[in-house]
């Protein structure tokens, strides 16, 4: 676990860079500092390798302040990985990798193995690419070496300042999944670095949106994009994130939770009149009138009443009860794609002890797209 | 062919000469390399000092060689060391400035990654800087070394001997043979000094450098 507490840089005694700041980093998580230049974002993780020395402030590695460990040392088990790649270009890429473990005068043929996994690991085949030197490799391949050379000394930390922001897009995405790919296997503490929000949300476990050297919002990307904690998170994020990331809208969140419920044994004369009262199309039957247990049974809309002479049949006889449930942490597409298969028009949400808790209809899901798009633009 | 004649005759005579002015020229040069390069790696940080000595260096390289010769007779009396004193300010500036130059051009996150990963200062400056930067520094000693052979030539008026003795004997005595064999010496020495040197940059320099890398 890495902690920063009340972190202060300063370079010219008036302005601090970075400005009192607390953050917790749990082990195996991998945090992004996003924020626009100037941030310091930068700043805040070049002091966990002491890079740079905190004007005031600790930064804590397991409870050990790194202040006690001598600076080299501390580096050498801390990975780094920068965006301009920095491999050296008079070594080959072999070389380049045991760089550290060279350093910590490791085992020659420790080394050697562990080189040859690392090439295995970010797919770069031994024999065709360890003795080549970084300027015969492409950019994306060059930053894969950077990222096994900085896994090299087995370090649990990782620093990542911009790593992909130099690459072309195509490139930049292929990495970010390797990233995503490695760690599912690695569980390192990484510390990224970006001012790419979309990379942000993609790549953290959790986020910290930073400005003016403060830490403003700290959280998972689904909380900073449906809970921003303020108008500056609102706007950094964008206002539209939540349409271009349609996996983390989940069905409670385009659920309408006004619905109107009637009891199995109701008639038809009565689904009626409520109908009228509030204004909808649709019922949800539930078993039992009471606001307490709302176990769901069927739902009724209008049409099914068309034809029907007799008011007095009762809800259970003439609801649908084959309807869809929708979990209420199914994503809006998965969603959207149910509703276009089964051609329905209700689809009840329900929680995990399956109660309803709310009701799509098209009418719920235009409201929130309204909602996420911006009005200034044209559309 | 009288030119030939007089070097069949006198080879040695050019032998003994040409070893002196290996040994003026290669000597300063040296001194020039052991002052110059740790020189040109302490001015790489800081950049008033950096100016100072530079400055230094390119008013001594303005100085005519022969005024500079004289003056140094004036101090140290005549002599081959007192030669090589003057060779050797003459070789300071190209060797002080290229290895300046080489290490400042060592790309700055190449520098930064070194010093994340843990490496000291020390071995940054001998796995990193130098390696990177060595064959532009090869390429200020190669210069010293062809301008240090030419203007030993001069090297015979104090005394220091030298190739230069033969031209200007040669000219005193209207022996145009003489005359040859001295420049026609000092010169393919030159030119060889230059490709051997050019060699050892080659095999100093990694594979890996390409060499507008490094030279803005």
């Amino acid at each position: 676990m890495i902690k920063l507490e009340n972190l202060v840089k300063s370079y010219d005694g008036k302005k601090n860079v970075v400005d009192n700041l607390d953050l917790e980093i749990k082990s195996g998580e991998l945090v992004v500092l996003v924020g626009e230049s100037g941030c310091g974002k930068t700043t805040t993780m070049k002091m966990i390798n002491r890079l740079i020395e905190p004007t005031s402030g600790d930064i804590l590695i397991d409870a050990e302040n790194i202040k006690t460990y001598d600076k080299n040392e501390l580096r050498r088990n801390i990975g780094y990985v920068i965006q301009n790649v920095g491999l050296f270009p008079h070594l080959t890429i072999d070389k380049n990798i045991a760089t550290v473990p060279m350093l910590c005068k490791k085992d020659r043929d420790e080394i050697n193995n562990k080189v040859k996994d690392l090439l295995d690991l970010i797919e770069l085949p031994y024999d065709e690419y360890a003795h080549r030197y970084p300027r015969e490799l492409s950019g994306g391949q060059q930053q894969r070496v950077g990222v096994a050379r900085a896994l090299a000394n087995d370090p649990d930390i990782i620093l990542m300042d911009e790593p992909f922001s130099a690459l072309d897009p195509i490139t930049r995405e292929q990495l970010q999944n390797e990233l995503l790919r490695l760690q599912e296997d690695l569980h390192k503490t990484i510390v990224f670095v970006t001012h790419d929000i979309d990379e942000a949300i993609k790549l953290g476990d959790r986020i910290a949106v930073m400005a003016e050297g403060k830490i403003i919002q700290y959280d998972t990307p689904e909380e900073i994009l449906k809970n921003p904690i303020n108008e500056f998170v609102e706007n950094f994020v964008g206002k539209d994130r939540l349409w271009k990331t349609p996996d983390m809208l989940k069905a409670e969140d385009i659920m309408s939770k006004k619905m109107v419920k009637i009891g199995q044994s109701r008639s038809i004369a009565h689904a009626i009149e409520l109908m009228k009262e509030h204004n909808t199309n649709v019922l949800v039957v539930v078993d039992k009138f009471s606001e307490k247990k709302n176990k769901i049974v069927g739902i009724v809309g209008t049409n099914r009443f068309k034809g029907v002479g007799d008011h007095s049949i009762k809800m259970k006889d003439i609801m649908k009860s084959d309807f869809v449930k929708i979990p209420h942490d199914m994503c809006l597409v998965d969603v959207l794609n149910i509703r276009k298969e089964r051609k329905v028009r209700f689809s009840p949400v329900i929680d995990e002890d399956e109660r309803l808790i709310g009701i799509i209809t098209n009418t719920s899901i235009l409201n929130v797209l309204a909602e996420i798009v911006p009005e200034s633009e044209d559309y | 062919m009288k030119f030939l004649e007089y070097v069949t005759q006198n080879y040695m005579y050019i032998l003994e000469k040409t070893g002196e002015h290996i040994y003026l020229a290669g000597i300063a040069v040296l001194l020039a390399c052991a002052v110059g390069i740790p020189v040109g790696f302490m001015i790489t940080n800081n950049k008033k000092v950096a100016n100072v000595v530079m400055g230094v260096a390119n008013i001594i390289q303005t100085i005519p060689s022969l005024a500079l010769f004289a003056f140094a007779m004036s101090i140290f009396g005549i002599g081959a060391d007192n030669a090589i004193f003057a060779l050797f300010l003459y070789a300071l500036l190209p060797i002080i400035k290229n290895t300046l130059i080489g290490i400042r051009n060592v790309n700055p996150s190449i520098r930064e990654a070194a010093r994340g990963m843990g490496m000291s200062r020390s071995q940054i400056m001998f796995k990193v800087e130098i390696p990177l930067a060595i064959s532009v520094i090869m390429g200020g000693v190669r210069i010293a070394t062809v301008t240090g052979i030419g203007i030993a030539t001069i090297a015979t008026l104090i005394g220091a001997g030298g190739l230069g003795q033969l031209i200007y004997q040669g000219i005193g005595m209207m022996d145009y043979e003489m005359i040859f064999a001295g420049a026609i010496c000092s010169a393919l020495l030159a030119l060889l000094a230059d490709f051997l040197l050019g060699l050892v940059e080659k095999n100093l320099t990694s594979r890996g450098i390409v060499k507008q890398d490094i030279i803005k």
